[in-house]
């Protein structure tokens, strides 16, 4: 069994049993984990398989967040359709920002996708459906397939489990697929890419949609387990944290973003108490990330992985 | 009294003179994000937190040491500057040989640590400050009432946008400057000290974010969000404009000032959005920005 697989057993053995310690670890704290974990591994599918920084990833995560949060309480649509629709209304809305964003590439590109999720946010300020600063309290967990209750937290986790292990392997599937690599192509050498006969535009514009589609499920997941989608989800913050976990755990690499995510949340968990310290520490680690961590946690362990066995 | 589209002339030219303001804010940022991106091509996200700092210096420099207005004006953008080029020196420099997409990472950082820094000290409630004693008041210019205040925030920022792109486009100081963003090498070379000049520049473009801080305390609440809040519409502006020209960012922060202001009047509901809704469009029209050139 190769490396990577055992890592992947492990996983989701670690992933299955979880429950079972619900006296250590708080089972809703482990919910926002594995939602955050999808939405950084979405994040990486660009940032790191495609070269694409986007500053804007919350417009996809936080409007599906309402999505899902209107479709389940207003229309009294199950957590799956809900889920669906939410998803389905990122795509659309990644197809948008996409095709706008990738007009430009670098640094502006950055620059773009930043200015349009903030036109969501205001757009979720002002709209009638998401209830302001109140946001959308209340979100029923409901019955999956209407038959499994959910209000419970352990079945909850199971299917929060459930969509992860969906999402992540759709991304897992988009990497190692010959879509994967001429994305890994266009972010090495766009112009040779585009001599071979790509159209790296198109790709691109997939990569995107499919980014925002997954960024929306983890966001329409959340809404399920907080009961709660509120402006926090769709503000520049939020973009910056999953950023954040994409970069810590490292970037370019298949478990990064699940270590980054742990590592962010948890982080957060422990100074939630201390104010704006949660900000400053933050801000710490990306500063120290760039400076001297550039491959984040799994990069920096897989580079030592290789020089012992290389030995 | 006649009314223009069923608006009184006066909300029409007082609502032109806010957005005017805020345009000079703009002008100023965007020009100093323009100046750094030149020559260190990073984009300086920190750039909020500065403009930040500025507002609160004045406010600390009153509270504190009981310096006067005119005095901030002068000492704070020197301070901010220095506190820029002690960014630079001890951590920018070393991204230079890297991807852009780094320095804008490292400066995201450096505006989280600011901010949070400042909203542990201070909260975020806004703190406030009283105008200067000689720009009190308005004056009547017979067909509206003039705020002095105003008035002189719009001078101040148009005369200081002038002198950079005078500095920049008209002195030997600036054609070094342009040279060194066209070929850094080749100007070394030449025995100009160019890490130095990199150094200056990003100190200057700091400076400026700084000196827009102290103008903008007596009319806005200082509080430790009120750059980010503003960062995010300076980078449309700057995509907007196209990091090109220095006139280009000067000119677009001006006028976007003033199409949000006329916004306001026309169609509220709009006003918070027209800048993005503006920068989708020029994306769509000319993607390179309105001064910018296609590379």
């Amino acid at each position: 069994m190769s490396a990577i697989n055992k890592v992947f057993v492990a996983l989701l053995v670690l992933g299955l049993a979880a429950p079972l310690f619900k006296n250590i670890v708080y089972p809703v704290f482990l919910m926002n984990v594995l939602c955050f974990a999808l939405f950084a591994s979405a994040f990486n599918l660009l940032l790191g398989f495609t070269g694409l920084l986007s500053f804007g990833h919350a417009a996809f995560f936080g409007f599906a967040a309402y999505v899902t949060g209107h479709a389940c309480k207003e229309w009294g649509l199950t957590p799956e359709l809900g889920i669906l629709a939410g998803t389905a209304v990122a795509a659309v809305l990644g197809f948008v920002i996409g095709s706008l964003a990738i007009r430009r590439a670098g640094i502006y590109l950055a620059m773009i996708t930043l200015a349009m999720a903030q036109l969501v946010f205001f757009v979720c300020l002002q709209a009638k459906f998401t209830g302001g600063e109140d946001g959308i309290q209340g979100i029923p967990r409901g019955r999956f397939l209407g038959l499994v209750d959910l209000t419970d937290n352990v079945s909850l986790y199971y299917f929060v489990f459930g969509v992860f292990v969906l999402g992540f392997a759709v991304i897992y599937r988009a990497i190692h697929s010959p879509f994967g690599q001429i994305l890994k192509s266009i972010r090495e050498n766009e112009p040779r890419a585009i001599s071979l006969g790509y159209d790296a535009e198109k790709f691109k514009l997939v990569a995107f949609v499919l980014s925002a589609a997954l960024s929306g499920m983890a966001g329409s997941t959340k809404s399920l387990v907080n009961q709660l989608a509120s402006l926090a989800d769709v503000h520049w913050h939020t973009s910056g944290e999953v950023v954040l976990m994409t970069l810590l755990g490292g970037m370019g690499t298949v478990f990064g973003p699940i270590v980054g995510a742990l590592t962010v949340k948890g982080l957060e968990h422990y100074l939630a108490e201390q104010g704006s310290w949660v900000t400053i520490v933050t801000g710490a680690i990306f500063v120290v990330c760039v400076l001297a961590f550039r491959r984040g946690i799994v990069g920096e362990l897989a580079a030592v992985f290789r020089k012992s066995t290389a030995k | 009294m006649t009314e223009i589209f069923g608006i009184s002339p006066q909300a029409l030219l007082s609502q032109l003179l806010i957005g005017l303001v805020n345009g000079s804010f703009y002008a100023m940022l965007s020009l100093g994000l323009a100046v750094i991106f030149g020559l260190l091509n990073i984009i300086n996200f920190a750039h909020g937190a500065l403009y930040m700092m500025g507002a609160f210096g004045a406010w600390m420099g009153f509270t504190y040491l009981g310096l006067s207005y005119w005095l901030c004006l002068l000492l704070v953008p020197l301070a901010v500057g220095a506190f820029g080029i002690v960014i630079e020196r001890t951590m920018l420099q070393w991204l230079y040989k890297l991807d852009h997409l780094y320095g804008l990472l490292l400066t995201f950082g450096l505006a989280l640590i600011i901010e949070g820094l400042y909203r542990q000290a201070y909260g975020v409630s806004g703190q406030p400050y009283s105008t200067p004693e000689l720009l009190r008041g308005a004056t009547d210019i017979g067909f509206m009432m003039l705020p002095n205040y105003r008035a002189w925030v719009v001078v101040a920022s148009v005369a200081v946008c002038a002198l950079t792109w005078y500095v920049i486009e008209r002195t030997k100081l600036g054609a070094y400057l342009r040279a060194a963003t066209e070929n850094p090498k080749l100007v070394q070379a030449f025995g100009v000290n160019v890490p130095f000049m990199v150094t200056l520049t990003y100190g200057f473009g700091v400076a400026l974010a700084g000196f827009a801080g102290v103008l903008a305390s007596p009319i806005i609440q200082i509080n430790p969000l009120m750059g980010s809040n503003l960062i995010i519409i300076v980078f449309a502006v700057v995509v907007i404009g196209g990091m090109g020209s220095i006139m280009g960012a000067i000119v677009t922060g001006l006028a976007l000032g003033v199409v949000e202001g006329l916004t306001r009047v026309f169609y509220p509901e709009l006003s918070s959005t027209v800048v993005f809704i503006i920068m989708a469009i020029v994306l769509l029209v000319r993607p390179a920005g309105l001064f910018g050139r296609e590379k």
